[in-house]
């Protein structure tokens, strides 16, 4: 062994033990888009002050308007999820896997489950609806949730190509029994709120970018021993009582026309950010 | 010369056994699958084929879906009730076409023609990808009022499909895009551009136009070619042709795009094949050709979003003499396709 090998195998050695130092000494990863993890946001459904029951015709529900109501569905696409560090890194889950049917009466669905990269998370972005891109690709890359023909229900628009990206149905008795309300005589509300832009002409456009941040509810710290979970609530009640507030007697079917992007608006104060399990 | 008899007759047997073998050869070239074939005197075409190359066991699994009555809800209804190939594949005779349980829709059912050309689909559009097209006739109230999930659950109880499946797709396996786009696969190979038009187009047999057909011709080009343009006869737009609003007032395109300029109007139809494809318009309401000229020369209505074409000069509509419709008639017949509504491979088998 000549001088010159003792040198590169004790510079080696160093080397080694310096990266290694520098592992244990920083408790936040560094952020590897190959070292995934896995991360679970969780959407959890609540009427106001109350937890959300479906057909709860004995304890009913009231709006801002004092308008009384029950639900009896309740369904929305979440797409896009994006994470950001505090320092401003952002990752962006494979679009493949980052749709999501949350509905209302099936609990396992109420967790969108991604893969991000180890680390410590101040900010959550995702998306209400699906995208444009998406909504537009070729039928064989749409699978799973997103399959227009069986993966969901009734969440697509066959007559005018596209999802139907959040589905409220409900009764309320302040519902007329004329064609201005719900003719059949069942007090029936339908929301139906889809639109993501067009094809080739413009139209109307309902998909919600919803940001939250983090930080006051708790960091998602991201590690591969344990599954962080980004717990959310979604208040269902500000479909009526958000910014564009609407009493259920004056519009009690919404769907593809030009007052859904007046709810959709509202669409996007439904979520905030309770706390996070880490 | 017995010899040379015997190696005459030995001479004559291998000849015929050579013509024997040829007659095959030529058989099977017959039956071969040319797969999709742009004609010559066509455009490039719209549909995305590399996303669904047509083959011939996608193309014969598309033809059985298409005639398959499965896709209904009550196994009644199948995509031929409504697109009959006699009628290049439309309802004749019908104004709008029913359904299920002779249920009344609000359209005229539409050729299944060309389909590769075409950059939206239905009357008043609101689909522009022809794989996402079938879902709706499968799904609609009056038409076969069915869903995809019963539909593939049905589909794989009949031992053919997983079979044909199989041999379109590699595997068994029926999902809604191997569905989809098998029965595109059948519509892009319905393509219609056999009649005398094409044949003068393409200085085949020898084929011209009579006297009357050249005038018709001209005429055509004057006053029905800036919305009908050639080779498909269709510019594929959505235009306002003047018709008065249907007792339903179906405003067309306006309903999937909610845009103002776009009330009352109504994708622009090809004239191929109209001898077999009357009656005519969104709502069939023209049941003759006359019916059609009288309503371009004195019938057309200033109604909202009116195509200028048709108000040139403060003049609503296109002035057309009885002597321009004999022309123009004689013209129009050059687009039929006698071919193209007998051909045996687009039939039910």
């Amino acid at each position: 062994m000549n001088i010159q090998t003792k040198i590169t195998g004790l510079v080696a050695v160093l080397l080694l033990s310096l990266s290694a130092c520098s592992k244990k000494n920083d408790p936040t990863p560094d952020f590897d888009e190959n070292n995934l993890a896995p991360l679970s946001v969780e959407f959890d459904n609540i009427v106001g002050d109350r937890t959300l029951s479906f057909n709860n015709t004995a304890s009913l529900y009231t709006n801002a308007a004092g308008e009384k109501f029950s639900i009896s569905l309740v369904q929305y696409f979440i797409s896009n999820i994006k994470v950001t560090t505090a320092s401003g890194q952002t990752y962006t889950v494979n679009p493949d896997s980052s749709y999501f049917l949350i509905k209302g009466d099936n609990e396992a669905t109420r967790f969108a489950n991604v893969k991000v990269p180890e680390g410590d998370y101040t900010k959550l972005t995702f998306t209400l609806g699906v995208d444009s891109l998406r909504s537009t690709m070729d039928v064989s890359k749409r699978t799973g949730v997103l399959d227009p023909g069986t993966g969901m229900d009734g969440m697509y628009w066959g007559w005018n190509a596209g999802y139907i990206f959040f589905k409220f149905e409900g009764n309320s008795s302040v519902i007329s029994d004329d064609e201005n309300g719900d003719p059949t005589g069942k007090k029936q509300f339908k929301y139906h709120i889809g639109g993501f832009g067009g094809y080739n002409a413009p139209t109307i456009n309902n998909i919600k970018t919803i940001t939250l941040d983090l930080t006051a509810g708790g960091i998602a710290k991201v590690r591969k021993d344990r599954e962080s979970n980004i717990h959310l609530l979604v208040d269902l009640m500000k479909v009526f009582n958000g910014k564009n507030s609407f009493k259920i007697a004056d519009h009690p079917n919404v769907m593809f026309s030009e007052y859904s992007t007046s709810v959709a608006t509202n669409l996007s104060e439904m979520f905030r950010h309770d706390h996070t399990e880490n | 010369m017995r010899k040379k008899a015997f190696w005459i007759v030995l001479l004559c047997f291998a000849a015929f056994l050579y013509a024997c073998k040829k007659d095959k050869v030529i058989e099977e070239t017959v039956s071969t699958f040319l797969g999709f074939k742009k004609p010559a005197n066509f455009p490039e075409p719209v549909y995305k084929l590399e996303n669904n190359q047509v083959t011939e066991a996608g193309f014969l699994l598309g033809r059985s879906l298409f005639y398959e009555p499965r896709l209904s809800r009550n196994n009644t209804i199948s995509c031929g009730s409504c697109h009959i190939q006699s009628s290049a594949f439309t309802q004749h005779g019908h104004d709008v076409s029913h359904g299920i349980d002779d249920r009344l829709g609000t359209r005229n059912s539409p050729p299944i023609m060309n389909l590769a050309w075409n950059k939206a689909f239905m009357w008043g559009g609101g689909i522009y990808d022809l794989d996402l097209q079938p879902i709706v006739p499968i799904t609609t109230h009056e038409e076969m009022d069915e869903n995809l999930n019963n539909v593939m659950e049905k589909l794989k109880t009949v031992s053919k499909y997983p079979t044909m499946f199989k041999a379109a797709f590699g595997t068994g396996e029926i999902t809604t895009a191997r569905f989809m786009k098998a029965l595109s696969q059948f519509m892009l190979m319905c393509i219609s551009a056999n009649s005398k038009y094409d044949k003068v187009m393409r200085k085949e047999d020898g084929a011209s136009f009579t006297a009357d057909e050249q005038a018709g011709y001209e005429l055509f080009k004057a006053k029905c070619s800036s919305c009908h343009s050639e080779p498909l006869f269709t510019d594929g737009s959505f235009r306002n042709n003047g018709l008065a609003p249907s007792t339903i007032n179906d405003k067309g395109l306006y309903t999937a795009t909610l845009i103002a300029t776009d009330r009352y109007k109504f994708k622009v139809p090809s004239l191929r094949n109209l001898t077999y494809t009357a009656p005519y318009m969104h709502d069939g309401r023209f049941l003759t050709l006359n019916g059609v000229f009288d309503h371009y020369n004195a019938e057309v209505q200033a109604t909202e979003n009116l195509d200028p074409l048709l108000q040139k000069d403060g003049t609503l509509g296109i002035a057309l003499s009885v002597d321009d419709r004999t022309k123009l008639t004689a013209f129009l017949k050059t687009l039929d396709d006698p071919d193209f509504i007998t051909r045996k491979d687009l039939a039910e088998q």
